[in-house]
């Protein structure tokens, strides 16, 4: 027994756990339902089994080879990329993809066959995974790789943990030759700015990402800030830096503290902090960045102890029309907050069978949880993203419907059948039971 | 004293979780390391990770500490390997289930043998050695168990409480030669060894913390350390406990 959550829920569950510590452990000899615990960085059920057992891989968490002339590291499922990041950096290297956090593990990435500022030019981080060893309940040891057990390879990368446990895995980094990036920002005011602004841009930098206001109406509807980035080509390398959490939410927020002015004023003053950025060229370390969360520990919960929904979803690029309502949606709502991410997703195939990411716009934001209300609204927006032939993130999710999933990811019975049969998630229950 | 990176350092039972935890910030700060432990492949995993972090070369040798007739074969393999040692320290140990024990001679001696008689074997043949050669530190884990006998756990209790006193004989005899001797007692921590407890207290530590708390005291040439701090105050209270009352408690 153990304290276990997920990034979106604040309190801690109760939830059974085993706890390796060394990868030569097996499953076979523990009963009950199983699933891989990573760091607890998913929002919502995916990453936790209530029925059963977690296995909880943060003890895995050592380097077992770092080539550093090809770049090329093996590590074992629970080793953190902020860990890795200590050791690539001033050797050079970087992570080929990285999610908005540090604080994820191997195993949780490659489960969620995770993506980044990067997607248009890179794809998910299952394209640089080498190749890794599966761990499943009968015994078996499977060396994964686009030769090796192939089917399990792809069901594995973004397979939501339920394919077996992942102990160790390899992938390929990117050469850098600074660990500060060169970042561009400008002011949009409008879907059609900002649509511009990406694929002006996507050629010639690595990184875009736009910051989405989601409660401004009338002639400031859909303003933002748009981001793009190149690593550095001088500057030097400097150590990553060690997370010293100088910030930390403390408590949980009351209720009150969130409401629509709150969020109106902080978006209102974050708006106009960028835009004065708006057109400079600034060069700031990698760490504020990628993650410029992570320095205060615990935020989520100014979302106070109900927790809140974060919805991600893609919709194809021809599909304009409906992302405009889409945001129109959630802007008449109310319950839109600080933290909304656009970017525009590129046609980089990822192996994973049951992987989110695919070409198209992406949409993150996090909503306040106002019980059936909130519920309503996000299923709501399920039709339209259905109906755009659009795409919900797992990772991200701890309310859509069973059919809503199996309207999205219609592969996945051809997925069932690499499920470990005594693998399950309260995730994987939701939607394959439920309507 | 300053800690001087490019240090020697030789850790008995590497493999323990704060042995893994304290070995990592020796790497960090640039140190040598030689790691001892019984277990071939988990030493293997050590010194592959240890060795990224570090960027150097680490070294393991394989020994049951257990037996003692080895040990001064492996400490002649150890003055081979590594010839500028500046801390040498001792993390192996088990702990038993008590009520076996006390059915069970074997159990036990084998408990004795290995959290007690081991080290002092050990200790006998390396402090001929670094009486000769100042700055060394020998830091030894033991426990808060060992202050106290308490019914639930007096085997384990009474092999830690024999170590802390063969460490005050050892620390008063090395003083002079200029060898620091330190006595680690740690309270509940978070670890395989203990992980059919419940622990969901705030007692419980992490062995990140304990590690960290360790490696600064030995630096700081501390003769002893309870880790978390607040198990001096928590000791201090049971053992002023008069006996006549002690032994009526159901501890
Ligand atoms: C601030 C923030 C920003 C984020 N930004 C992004 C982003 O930009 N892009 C993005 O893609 N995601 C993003 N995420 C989501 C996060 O990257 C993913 O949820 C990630 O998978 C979390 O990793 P974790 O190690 O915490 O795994 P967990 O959340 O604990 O688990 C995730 C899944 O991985 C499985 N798993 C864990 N370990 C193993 C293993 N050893 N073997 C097999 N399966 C395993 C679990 O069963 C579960 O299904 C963000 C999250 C936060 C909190
Ligand atoms: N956990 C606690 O609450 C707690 C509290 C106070 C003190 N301590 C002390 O802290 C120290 C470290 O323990 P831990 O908590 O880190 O537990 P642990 O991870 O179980 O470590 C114990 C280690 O001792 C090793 N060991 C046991 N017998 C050995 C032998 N004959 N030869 C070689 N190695 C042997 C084990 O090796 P294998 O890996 O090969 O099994 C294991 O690595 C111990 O001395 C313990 O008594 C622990």
């Amino acid at each position: 027994m153990g304290k276990y959550r997920s990034w979106g829920y604040s309190p801690a569950q109760d939830q059974a756990a085993v706890r390796p510590g060394w990868r030569d452990f097996s499953l076979e000899s523990i009963e009950g339902s199983l699933l891989p615990y990573g760091n607890g960085r998913s929002y919502g059920d995916s990453c936790l089994n209530s029925a059963g057992r977690v296995i909880d891989c943060r003890q895995l968490n050592r380097f077992i080879a770092f080539d550093r002339e090809q770049g090329i590291l093996r590590c074992e499922a629970g080793v953190s990329f902020e860990a890795i990041l200590e050791v690539i950096v001033p050797a050079g290297w970087f992570l080929p993809v990285t999610p908005g956090t540090k604080f994820v593990t191997v195993g949780g990435a490659i489960a969620n066959d995770i993506h980044g500022k990067n997607h248009h030019r890179d794809g998910t981080i299952g394209r640089h995974v080498r190749n890794f060893e599966l761990l499943r309940s009968d015994g078996q040891k499977l060396l994964c790789s686009p030769e090796s057990n192939p089917e399990f390879f792809s069901a594995t990368i973004g397979g939501l943990g339920l394919t077996g446990c992942i102990s160790w895995a390899e992938m390929q980094l990117i050469p850098i030759s600074s660990s500060t990036v060169d970042v561009e920002t400008s002011v949009f005011h409008g879907l059609d700015e900002f649509y511009e602004l990406s694929a002006a841009a996507h050629e010639d930098y690595q990184y875009t990402i736009a910051w989405l206001d989601c409660v401004a109406e009338g002639d400031r509807f859909a303003r933002g800030i748009f981001m793009k980035a190149n690593h550095s080509a001088g500057g030097g390398i400097h150590p990553a830096k060690k997370s010293s959490l100088p910030l930390s939410v403390p408590i949980n927020f009351p209720k009150w503290a969130l409401n629509k002015y709150s969020v109106k004023a902080f978006n209102t003053c974050y708006f106009y902090s960028q835009k004065r950025h708006a057109g400079t060229n600034t060069r700031q370390q990698f760490d504020p960045f990628f993650y410029p969360l992570d320095g205060i520990e615990n935020w989520n919960r100014i979302y106070g102890k109900d927790g809140f929904f974060q919805y991600q979803f893609i919709v194809p690029g021809s599909e304009k029309l409906v992302m405009d309502e889409l945001l129109r949606q959630i802007v008449s709502s109310g319950l839109g907050s600080f933290l909304a991410v656009l970017k525009e997703f590129g046609a980089k195939k990822s192996p994973g069978m049951l992987s989110f990411p695919r070409p198209g716009i992406c949409l993150a934001l996090d909503l306040a949880n106002r019980g059936t209300r909130t519920l309503r609204v996000l299923d709501e927006l399920d039709q339209l993203v259905m109906k755009a032939g659009g795409i919900v993130y797992p990772a991200k999710d701890n309310r859509m419907s069973g059919g809503a999933f199996r309207a999205y990811y219609p592969q996945y019975e051809a997925f069932s059948r690499y499920i470990d049969p005594r693998f399950s998630s309260d995730f994987w229950k939701r939607v394959t039971n439920g309507t | 004293m300053e800690h001087k990176s490019g240090e020697g350092i030789v850790v008995f039972g590497a493999t323990s979780a704060v042995a893994q935890a304290l070995a990592r910030l020796h790497a960090a700060a640039g140190d040598s390391l030689l790691l001892v432990g019984r277990n071939e492949q988990r030493l293997q995993d050590l010194v592959n990770d240890l060795g990224v972090r570090s960027g150097q070369d680490v070294q393991s040798l394989q020994a049951d500490l257990a037996h003692i007739d080895g040990h001064p074969d492996l400490v002649n393999t150890i003055n081979e390997r590594m010839d500028n040692v500046s801390k040498y320290y001792f993390f192996h140990g088990i702990l038993p289930d008590q009520q076996h024990c006390e059915r069970s001679w074997a159990a036990t001696f084998d408990v004795l043998n290995t959290n007690f008689l081991s080290i002092a074997s050990l200790l006998t043949l390396i402090a001929n050695r670094v009486s000769e050669e100042s700055n060394r530190s020998l830091v030894i884990v033991s426990s808060v168990a060992g202050d106290r006998g308490r019914q639930s756990n007096y085997v384990y209790g009474t092999s830690k409480g024999a170590l802390n006193t063969f460490l005050e004989g050892l620390r008063n005899r090395l003083h002079k030669h200029g060898c620091h001797v330190m006595t680690v007692k740690p309270g509940f921590i978070d670890t395989p060894m203990t992980a059919a407890f419940s622990k969901q207290n705030f007692m419980w530590a992490t062995p990140e913390k304990v590690a960290s708390d360790i490696y600064k005291a030995a630096n700081k040439r501390k003769d002893q350390l309870y880790t978390p701090w607040f198990w001096r105050y928590i000791m201090f209270v049971i053992r002023h406990l008069p006996e006549p009352i002690f032994k009526r408690l159901d501890l």
